[in-house]
């Protein structure tokens, strides 16, 4: 029986997992590149949108909105129109830099970076909010300049916003699929994604295959989400 | 000071009095709202007497061909519906396994549907086979890599070369057996991107994102001057579709349609997208 079991771990569950490991490999790549370029731009857009004087502040909250209520098949149309080799920023990016998006682990990342970035832009504009503004007051009276301010005040009592809103989007760009699909396509071993690889293994009924990759997605992200809600109990109350 | 207490403790209560009186309505107004919702979605479908709905799961390929049969069978055979589910002929038989409720299948080749007869999927005796395609290599209309032949598609320009996946898309598939017949296959295979249907595969030579493409001839003249034909690239199993009823399909109308496409209206039509006869 301890033979049996041991054959069918190494017979199954290894070569399995070793298969499993590519996609797993990928799809924490491309999330993670996807979570640090959300939170850069989020954060600044949700800074500047919590300022009460930006012009068109309304709009531009809609249009940051945007990819989070779009379906993703629309945000990858538009991805693949622009980023296409026959599309203005494709083009530009081709001739400039000698660098195409499409069929790449890099647009995979920029797909899954658009649809996560208003998770982050709305937690942190929520975050910001929150901020007592006597104190920003208060720092710029003491002589802090806007950067200073933002750097020395605001980010570090909005932290905690901010940083649920970067879980948010690492748990949405590691599902990330229909954009995916559309602007990197499903290239095993280069953009082909667990979400992806998942498709690809119902389609083509390997059910076993599918159904190891199902509970392996599963158990990635309860660790994860585990993982986040200690470090954000670790972290001291504002 | 008590003044002032009197006052907002009164306005306070006034308040939730309110408020409760407003929740208390609220589920009754949502329940009748959602009510008469439900009365009027139920009531939009029944509006044509005896319709039959026939769910005919087909080949991507077939995508603009069967539109037009729909169109032409509906025309003639009032109170029947078509409706079209197109995909990789691969992923239509995964979810006829999984029990998806069709009751006619056309498969762009005879191992998808000889894999659905040994699950015992189609009605014995219905199977047949209607139209042949042959796959032919396409490069975009633009392309200036002078791609004259299959020959070429080993050259260092050539970067990308779209197929469908040859487990379940059926072009994918002949395309491989002739690129294995030229004894290329395994020297391309870092160029390869393998699409999840073979309109995929044509949208990416369309848009110009792949440098060359294997699809049916079908696809390339639906494409028309987006795309070049380079070559034919036939493997060595020719491309017949077949088209079968379903097993678990107790509607008379699946069995009008088989009979229709392989018809002479239909066989017209489907000649005019460039299918040939079996």
């Amino acid at each position: 029986m301890p033979e049996l079991l041991s054959d069918s771990l190494t017979g199954l569950l290894v070569p399995a997992l070793v298969s499993a490991l590519v996609p797993l490999a990928l799809t924490l790549k491309v999330a993670l590149t996807a979570t640090a370029g959300a939170c850069a731009l989020g954060v600044g857009a949700g800074y500047a949108l919590s300022r009460r004087g930006l012009p068109g502040r309304d709009f531009l909250d809609a249009v940051c909105t945007l990819p989070l209520v779009l379906p993703p098949t629309v945000i990858g149309y538009y991805l693949l129109v622009l980023f296409g080799r026959r599309g203005v920023l494709g083009q530009w990016l081709q001739q400039t830099f000698g660098v195409s998006l499409v069929f790449t682990w890099q647009g995979a990342a920029l797909a899954a970076c658009v649809v996560a970035f208003p998770l982050v832009c709305k937690g942190a504009r929520t975050a910001f909010e929150g901020v007592d503004q006597n104190l920003e007051h208060a720092a710029r009276s003491l002589g802090a300049g806007e950067c200073s301010v933002f750097v020395r005040v605001s980010l570090p009592l909005a932290w905690r916003g901010v940083l649920s809103g970067a879980m948010l989007a690492l748990a949405r760009a590691m599902g990330e699929f229909g954009a995916t699909l559309m602007l990197a396509g499903n290239l095993p071993g280069r953009t082909q994604t667990l979400s992806l690889a998942i498709y690809d293994a119902a389609q083509a009924g390997r059910d076993n295959e599918a159904m190891f990759l199902v509970v392996l997605t599963s158990g990635v992200c309860v660790l994860l989400l585990l993982a986040s809600g200690k470090f954000l109990k670790l972290s001291p109350t504002t | 000071m008590r003044t002032t207490m009197r006052t907002t403790m009164r306005t306070t209560m006034r308040t939730t009095m309110r408020t409760n009186m407003r929740t208390n309505m609220r589920p009754f107004r949502f329940a009748l709202a959602s009510l008469a919702l439900t009365l009027l979605f139920s009531a939009l479908p029944a509006a044509p007497a005896q319709a039959e709905d026939i769910i005919v799961s087909a080949a991507a390929s077939l995508t603009n061909a069967l539109n037009a049969v729909k169109q032409s069978f509906e025309a003639g055979h009032p109170g029947v519906t078509v409706v079209t589910n197109y995909g990789a002929s691969g992923a239509l038989l995964k979810q006829m396994e999984s029990g998806a409720p069709v009751d006619v299948f056309a498969s762009a080749d005879q191992q998808t549907m000889d894999q659905a007869a040994e699950k015992g999927l189609i009605a014995a005796g219905t199977r047949r086979d209607f139209v042949r395609n042959s796959v032919v290599l396409v490069v975009p209309a633009d392309s200036r890599l002078g791609i004259a032949s299959a020959k070429d598609l080993g050259l260092p320009k050539v970067a990308r070369i779209s197929l469908g996946n040859p487990e379940t898309v059926p072009a994918g598939r002949y395309a491989k057996e002739f690129l294995e017949s030229t004894g290329q296959w395994s020297q391309l295979t870092p160029k390869y991107i393998l699409g999840n249907n073979v309109r995929q595969v044509l949208d990416y030579v369309t848009r110009g994102e792949v440098d060359a493409a294997f699809v049916f001839s079908t696809d390339a003249q639906q494409a028309g001057a987006k795309v070049r034909v380079v070559q034919t690239a036939d493997g060595k199993t020719p491309a017949l579709y077949p088209v079968a009823i379903i097993a678990a399909s107790r509607k008379p109308g699946a069995k009008a349609f088989v009979d229709y496409l392989t018809g002479a209206e239909a066989q017209r039509i489907l000649g005019a997208f460039g299918f040939k006869k079996p």
